[in-house]
């Protein structure tokens, strides 16, 4: 998952890499290697890990840092382990200095099979032949839904990723404060609007709202692109190939600004942990976020959390396509241990890790769906129901796009929104006119 | 008249003076030993190292990919010259520039004029050996002690719009870190917080080191507190004054952990370092634009370096 899923480590994200050190570094050559130690990046070189030159171990880069997580890993490691002999030497890296690093350590000695998320940076990496072919393991695994099989998929038809946990974005809001003011689940804008409306006569702010950290807000357009344009316009749009400046992604600007009174006001001061707080202290009445959003809450609160996806704008385009990232494995381009590491990613991909993750981990959704889900809670078990129904599944906009575009284009961009939100025009034009200049290939 | 005897000498001296200056220099190099040459041999080399590989390569690399469009992936040769292209975008296209150009400016004024000199302030009141002078000197130099990072989380906790102590006293809900128009005065409140401490310690250090005689000599002749300190003190400080100059310079040319920490120097808060970090850094590999801002920052850097060194250069000659 690439949010921060405790306090912890929340707090580890805000050391920056060049003060927490970078963990795993991988030597670049000549001029390049030197421009980045000009930059803060320093290039240096060493594997903690030797591969290993036993036949029966294989190595596993994993960003699974926080502690819970990563024991998760560990059981499923074992698990493997019984069933096949073979030993796995796990290397867990910070998850934000694991992504942020991730071009030098797939360029450099990558350990054989490592985390990953589906979406256009894992096709991405497979276009550029940094990631191994999957497609003789994908005829091994069952149960892989063809959904996931094609959010696995990279440009030239291949698989290039193992699916393994993922989470839906929804509204989430407490059926206690819903009950006690007898509202209903809006399922068009306008039951939204009035909804909000009524919410905020009963003192309530209507949708919780935070953006310091920039991707929060990506969210919230990403659900109205998908509602108002459609999945393939998303897609597309994500892919360079649509226009900003095009109506269709104006009249989504133009739909947020109508409902931006409705969010929590001065939203770039606040962090999501924040906006999650006020919905927790029934201060709020709505959030649109991913289901991480219960670890604000409460164990005993848990049950008092609920959803519901985000209602439909446009009848032509429907309800059904949502932002559900899926997170997975991948094989490096040239493993040291190719047969042991297409074994383990045959067996993270199908239903025995699948069972080990579901006992282990309350606040994920496994892939797998021969997986025995009776361990679920009613939350987990309605947002697995949710993503099954959905017709597409779009990974985020920061999964669906460039890097380079979302974190210095996008981010900059929504925040400019939500602080202005009158210049619609000047916004779309200034990221068309950045988005020509990266997206030059 | 004494012209004859002297060109008489020096036609009669050249031959020998060869003869002793090359015996001379053969001499000097036979004084020292092998090791004393290995070792002055090591002593210029391992700089001269240091310095071409950590400065003025990456500095050299860094221009030259500022005209390329490399993304970090993939062999050298592959990478494709755009020219000045990235240096248009920066100016013409990219919203956060012109941002972070005025706040590094914003960043060396106010603790140029007001951060500096309150520190220079405290230094001299706590040099007056008032009670407890330990205690606020410690209380002073403790932020310089912290890590950025735990400052940028301190002041968070002090500046949350919902849960921060600041709201919560003064009963007010502005969005400290939020609001483009405040969040930048927070920062430097923050960032002057601890350079007043940095500031206030090399002060106090340089002004223990002030011969007492001077004072004296000034309070016997009649000067008053004030006077004895601009007329005497601070012409003898000027080596200590010019390495707080030079600390507050380098200070607000490298302020970037405060606000990367907040919200990595975004929505008011650009900083050049900032967009530098974001560009080059991390996922986003935007190298070849990244290092065209890098350029940018290092040419600036380069303005006030050689101002400072023309000023120091100049007055040392007098």
């Amino acid at each position: 998952m690439s949010r921060p899923r405790t306090q912890a480590e929340y707090l580890a994200r805000l050391v920056p890499p060049s003060v927490a050190g970078l963990r795993r570094r991988s030597v670049l050559t000549g001029a390049a290697g030197g421009a980045l130690l000009g930059t803060g990046l320093l290039a240096g070189c060493g594997d903690s890990d030797s591969g290993g030159s036993g036949s029966n171990t294989v190595s596993l880069g994993s960003n699974q840092s926080d502690p819970k997580p990563k024991d998760v890993i560990a059981k499923v490691v074992d698990g493997f382990k019984t069933s096949s002999g073979i030993e796995v030497g796990v290397n867990t890296v910070d998850h934000n200095t694991f992504q942020e690093n991730i071009n030098n350590y797939l360029q450099g000695k990558p350990d054989d099979v490592f985390m990953w998320f589906a979406g256009y940076r894992m096709r991405f990496f497979a276009a550029r032949g940094l990631a191994g072919d999957l497609s003789d393991v994908w005829g091994k695994i069952s149960g892989q839904s063809d959904a996931f099989k094609k959010a696995s998929t990279g440009d030239d038809g291949k698989q290039y990723f193992v699916p393994s946990t993922y989470y839906p974005w929804a509204v989430f809001y407490r059926k206690s404060v819903w009950q006690q003011n007898g509202y209903q689940v809006p399922t068009t804008l306008d039951q939204l609007t009035a909804l909000s409306a009524q919410m905020k006569k009963d003192g309530l702010t209507p949708i919780a709202f935070a953006d310091k950290d920039g991707w929060p807000a990506m969210g919230t357009f990403d659900i109205l692109n998908l509602r108002i344009n459609g999945y393939q316009f998303h897609i597309d749009l994500m892919a360079g190939k649509e226009s900003w400046t095009s109506d269709k992604v104006k009249k989504v600007f133009d739909t947020w600004r109508g409902l931006l009174p409705l969010h929590q006001p001065d939203a770039l001061g606040r962090t999501w942990q924040e906006a999650a707080q006020s919905l927790q202290q029934k201060k709020s009445g709505m959030y649109l976020l991913g289901l991480f959003v219960g670890q604000q809450f409460n164990n005993d609160e848990q049950d008092d959390l609920d959803f519901f996806t985000f209602p439909e704008i446009d009848p032509a385009i429907g309800a059904k396509a949502l932002d559900a990232p899926i997170d997975g494995y991948m094989l490096a381009r040239r493993p040291k241990e190719e047969d042991n590491a297409k074994k383990l990613l045959e067996y993270v991909g199908n239903k025995a890790a699948a069972d080990i993750v579901i006992k282990n981990d309350p606040s994920t959704l496994v892939a797998n769906t021969e997986a025995d889900t009776s361990g679920y809670t009613a939350l987990q078990k309605k947002a697995a129901e949710l993503v099954g129904s959905a017709t597409e599944i779009a990974q985020f906009l920061d999964r669906d796009t460039r890097p380079d575009f979302a974190s210095t284009v996008i981010i900059p961009a929504l925040q400019q929104f939500i602080k202005e939100p009158a210049d619609i025009d000047g916004l779309t034009n200034s990221i068309e006119n950045q988005k020509k200049s990266i997206f030059t290939d | 008249m004494s012209d004859l005897p002297l060109i008489q000498a020096d036609r009669a001296v050249p031959p020998p003076a060869a003869t002793t200056s090359t015996g001379g220099r053969g001499r000097r190099l036979r004084l020292l030993s092998r090791t004393d040459r290995v070792v002055i041999a090591l002593m210029v080399l391992v700089p001269l190292l240091l310095v071409v590989g950590l400065v003025w390569l990456p500095a050299t690399a860094t221009v030259l990919l500022s005209g390329t469009d490399w993304d970090g992936i993939g062999p050298v040769s592959e990478i494709e010259w755009v020219g000045a292209r990235n240096y248009a975008d920066v100016v013409n296209i990219y919203p956060p520039f012109v941002p972070a150009v005025q706040n590094n400016l914003l960043w060396l004024a106010a603790l140029f004029v007001v951060a500096t000199p309150i520190g220079m302030f405290l230094a001299v009141l706590l040099d007056k050996e008032i009670r407890g002078s330990r205690f606020y000197q410690t209380a002073l130099y403790l932020p310089v002690v912290l890590s950025l990072a735990l400052i940028g989380f301190i002041w968070q906790l002090i500046y949350s719009r919902d849960q921060g102590l600041l709201n919560a006293v003064l009963g007010t809900s502005v969005d400290w870190y939020g609001d483009p128009d405040v969040n930048i005065w927070a920062v430097l409140f923050a960032a002057g917080w601890r350079h007043v401490g940095y500031i206030m310690l090399l002060y106090l250090a340089g002004l223990k080191g002030v011969d007492p005689s001077l004072r004296e000599a000034a309070a016997v002749d009649g000067a008053s507190e004030t006077s004895t300190f601009f007329r005497v003190v601070f012409p003898v400080m000027r080596p200590i004054n010019i390495i707080v100059l030079v600390v507050t310079v380098i200070e607000s040319l490298r302020a970037f952990d405060l606000v990367w920490v907040i919200n990595k120097g975004r929505n008011g808060l650009e900083l050049l370092s900032a967009l530098v970090t974001s560009n080059v850094v991390g996922e986003a590999s935007r190298i070849g634009f990244g290092s065209a801002l890098a350029t940018i920052m290092l040419a600036v850097s380069l303005l006030f370096i050689t101002v400072y060194l023309a000023t120091v250069m100049r007055e040392d000659k007098r």
